[in-house]
């Protein structure tokens, strides 16, 4: 079967009262930059719908493997095309879908006519009773049920005939670009691409940032987290990487500050300079991918610790979560492949044997004032040293 | 700068072996096997490269098959010799020390039902001939060991094992991986008693993906691939014009100059040597090849300071691999004894002819403003 056009369906912004237009507008842009390369498209808006249409020759898995990346389509149901608007041409066509659509299979179905083009002569109800009619005669494995029906044949009737009835699954949530923008510490492991994902999939914009810190890390660590965001920027548009060198700070604490402390410091001062990021880049939240008890640094005493520094919301999606439900997500993401390659850091030397997992603010404060003369050039230092990438999905395999 | 001490992972190609390839893709690109002009003028570059070859082995150059590289020539000369001969017997002896692409293919013999003996090694790197010498039987049909240890540079004693091989059954067939001594030493088989010898070309400024396998015209040999039959049916698949020509110019240059390409290499791998154990904590296990040293640091894990010198310009490697995602440790650093503290605090630094005593110098002067700097952190 040719699919030449497909209905986007959508959710939540239906609901969205006066704002539902501005909805519209990002969701439609959403869709024209996804498939962009994969052909012609035309997206149309009728009736409060979204339909894309093809104008050029495109790959049929390909474009719904897009179309299913783009937040805020809860459906995608491909459409066949009639272009003859007469009944007997409907029926046939809607004949020759049903059989090649469903084969044999034992099914009921209700025929949902809506007509639109008025020049047509039949009206809904007949076109439903009609096509209906002829079905049964066609397709013994077919039965009518009109209040729960397996298959729910919808005929469109325009300047040319719609016939769908199929729904493929959408990602859900809300078009990127309709709740601002969130600032993502992305570390290279399995949680913060996770992370990053389900925030943009509430319609939010995302840039990331990265603390690098060569000679402990490489230069595969680092491109590992390029690639990351660029594969999560698949979902979310473009992502700016703003790739932070850590080294010097992560060594003052080392020197100066208590072993066992090293890691819950370490995460206020990142905490602290992506909030400066997120400040400089108009981002109103950071992102992070904790999830309560699962290492040493993130148990409750040692998020509050973390969370202290902050003054803007920081959101941790993934923090209810088993480690596996969020690796069942960055299976699905396509992100997991990439975040267990064994380029990990070579920051153990600095991580502790037994780091504390019920840091006490005042103590943590306390130590933190022995960095109180460099700290303050290192953070600016840092702050001036950042290298930024613009990850896009399109240079993943460059 | 840049300094690139890591020539035996892979060298840069020269201008003449660029050049002779670039030839085999522009004009003579035809398939070796048509039987038309444009055949017969690829075929010219097979057998210069064979002419090459042979002329430093001193072999017939119908004794040479050339592969994808070294890798292909060992798995050939390995699997191909084993189940060729497997009526002879079914015991293979092999080093603890060898290279993965020997390794594993005597693993998988080993599953097919061959049984392996692998022999130590001495603290000085080398083969225990004691134990050659107690491992051999009437069961045995091939003895493999590497003529320069990859990662500390050992020259082995491959004529000792050859005179021991024989001496006590001249049936018994020998197998040299020499990839890391061809090009920088001179290595004649038939007149030692190698039956069959690998080299590579990426390691003498060839290109990547060519490599031959010498095999003495009366040892029984069989195909690991099956196909067209080129190579006398020994290597099926369309003759890599390209790679060949690049092997046998990169061939015909390294041993054009060995004498001075070994002088040249020797003072840069002393001069940094030299420099280097000058520093506290810093010893070395290097052996006698002119291309390879090894050095431990004492208190500085190798992939931290592999990296600090990656970002002033100087590119080695790590002497083993880093235990945290690689349970296995280098064999031959724990074979001459190494302490465990320093198995993963090992840098490989390996050389060519284009490297200079200034590079060498540049090296040490760095390692002297890093290790105080990196050993201020060593885990707590």
């Amino acid at each position: 079967m040719e699919y030449k056009a497909f209905l986007i369906k959508y959710a939540e912004i239906g609901t969205k009262g006066k704002n539902r237009y501005m909805f519209e507008d990002v969701l439609c842009k959403q869709i024209k930059e996804h498939v962009a390369r994969l052909g012609e498209f035309v997206i149309r808006r009728e009736y409060g719908r979204v339909f894309l249409e093809a104008e050029s020759a495109y790959d049929y898995e390909d474009l719904i493997a897009e179309l299913q990346k783009v937040f805020g389509i809860v459906g995608i149901c491909p459409i066949v095309v009639e272009e003859v608007v007469e009944f007997e041409a409907i029926k046939n066509k809607a004949i020759a879908y049903m059989k090649e659509c469903y084969g044999n299979k034992e099914l009921t179905f209700k025929v949902n006519a809506r007509r639109t083009n008025k020049a047509f002569p039949m009206q809904s109800m007949e076109i439903n009773g009609e096509i209906g009619h002829h079905l049964l005669e066609e397709c013994p494995n077919l039965k009518v049920d009109v209040h729960h029906p397996d298959i729910m044949l919808n005929i469109e009737v325009r300047n040319q005939v719609y016939i769908y009835s199929q729904i493929i699954k959408g990602a859900g949530g809300l078009p990127v670009g309709t709740n601002g923008k969130a600032m993502l510490l992305l570390s290279g492991g399995i949680d913060s691409p996770v992370a990053g994902y389900m925030i943009s999939k509430r319609g939010v914009e995302l840039e990331a940032v990265y603390f690098n810190a060569p000679p402990y890390t490489s230069e595969r660590a680092k491109q590992k987290v390029i690639d990351l965001a660029r594969i999560v920027s698949g979902y979310s548009g473009t992502i700016r990487l703003h790739i932070v060198n850590f080294t010097d700070i992560q060594l003052a604490i080392y020197e100066k500050c208590p072993h066992e402390e090293l890691t819950i410091i370490m995460r206020r001062y990142m905490m602290k300079i992506a909030e400066e990021l997120a400040k400089q880049n108009k981002c109103q939240a950071l992102i992070t991918g904790e999830s309560i008890g699962q290492v040493a640094s993130q148990t409750m005493q040692s998020l509050a610790c973390t969370n202290e520094v902050c003054t803007i919301p920081v959101f941790r999606p993934c923090v209810g979560m088993d480690k596996q439900e969020i690796v069942d997500i960055s299976e699905q993401i396509d992100t997991y492949e990439t975040s267990i390659l064994p380029y990990e850091d070579c920051c153990t030397i600095f991580v502790a044997k037994h780091p504390v997992t019920k840091p006490i603010l005042e103590i943590i404060k306390r130590s933190e004032e022995k960095l109180a003369d460099v700290i303050d050039e290192l953070m600016e230092k840092a702050m001036d040293s950042i290298e930024v990438v613009e990850a896009k999905i399109e240079d993943l395999t460059k | 700068m840049e300094i690139y001490f890591d020539n035996a992972a892979t060298t840069k190609i020269i201008p003449e072996v660029r050049e002779i390839m670039l030839k085999t893709m522009d004009v003579e690109y035809g398939n070796p096997s048509s039987m038309h002009l444009k055949g017969v003028g690829a075929e010219k570059y097979i057998r210069y490269a064979k002419n090459a070859i042979s002329k430093q082995l001193k072999c017939e150059p119908k004794e040479i098959t050339f592969t994808s590289g070294g890798t292909e020539a060992n798995n050939l000369a390995l699997i191909g010799i084993a189940l060729a001969n497997k009526r002879a017997g079914n015991h293979i002896i092999t080093t603890s020390i060898e290279h993965a692409s020997v390794y594993n293919p005597v693993l998988y013999l080993e599953e097919l039902g061959f049984r392996i003996t692998f022999l130590n090694v001495r603290e000085d790197g080398k083969v225990d001939l004691e134990h050659l010498k107690e491992s051999l039987c009437e069961d045995t049909i091939l003895v493999s060991t590497m003529a320069v240890n990859n990662e500390i540079g050992t020259i082995e004693p491959i004529e000792e094992v050859a005179k021991i091989i024989k001496g006590y059954n001249k049936n018994i067939l020998y197998h040299v991986d020499a990839i890391q001594a061809f090009g920088k030493q001179i290595i004649y088989p038939k007149r030692i008693g190698i039956d069959a010898l690998s080299i590579s070309g990426h390691k003498i400024h060839g290109p990547k993906g060519s490599g031959a396998l010498f095999v003495d015209s009366r040892v029984k040999i069989k195909p690991i691939l099956y196909g067209g039959g080129q190579e006398k049916g020994l290597r099926s698949g369309t003759e890599n014009t390209a790679a060949i020509a690049g092997i046998g110019k990169a061939c015909e240059e390294m041993y054009l100059h060995l004498d001075e390409n070994r002088d040249k290499m020797n003072q840069v791998k002393q001069v940094l040597i030299d420099g280097a154990t000058q520093i506290e904590g810093v010893t070395d296990n290097s052996g006698e090849a002119p291309h390879i040293a090894s050095l431990s640091f004492r208190g500085v894990r190798s992939e931290v300071l592999l990296h600090a010198l990656e970002e002033k310009g100087i590119y080695v490697s790590a002497g083993s691999a880093c235990s945290s995602n690689h349970p296995a440790i280098s064999g031959v650093l724990k074979a001459i004894g190494l302490e465990k503290e320093l198995l993963e605090s090992t840098l490989r630094f390996s050389f060519c002819e284009y490297n200079t005593v200034e590079e060498a110098e540049y090296t040490v002067q760095a390692l002297n403003e890093l290790l105080p700097m990196l050993r201020r952190f060593t885990r707590k």
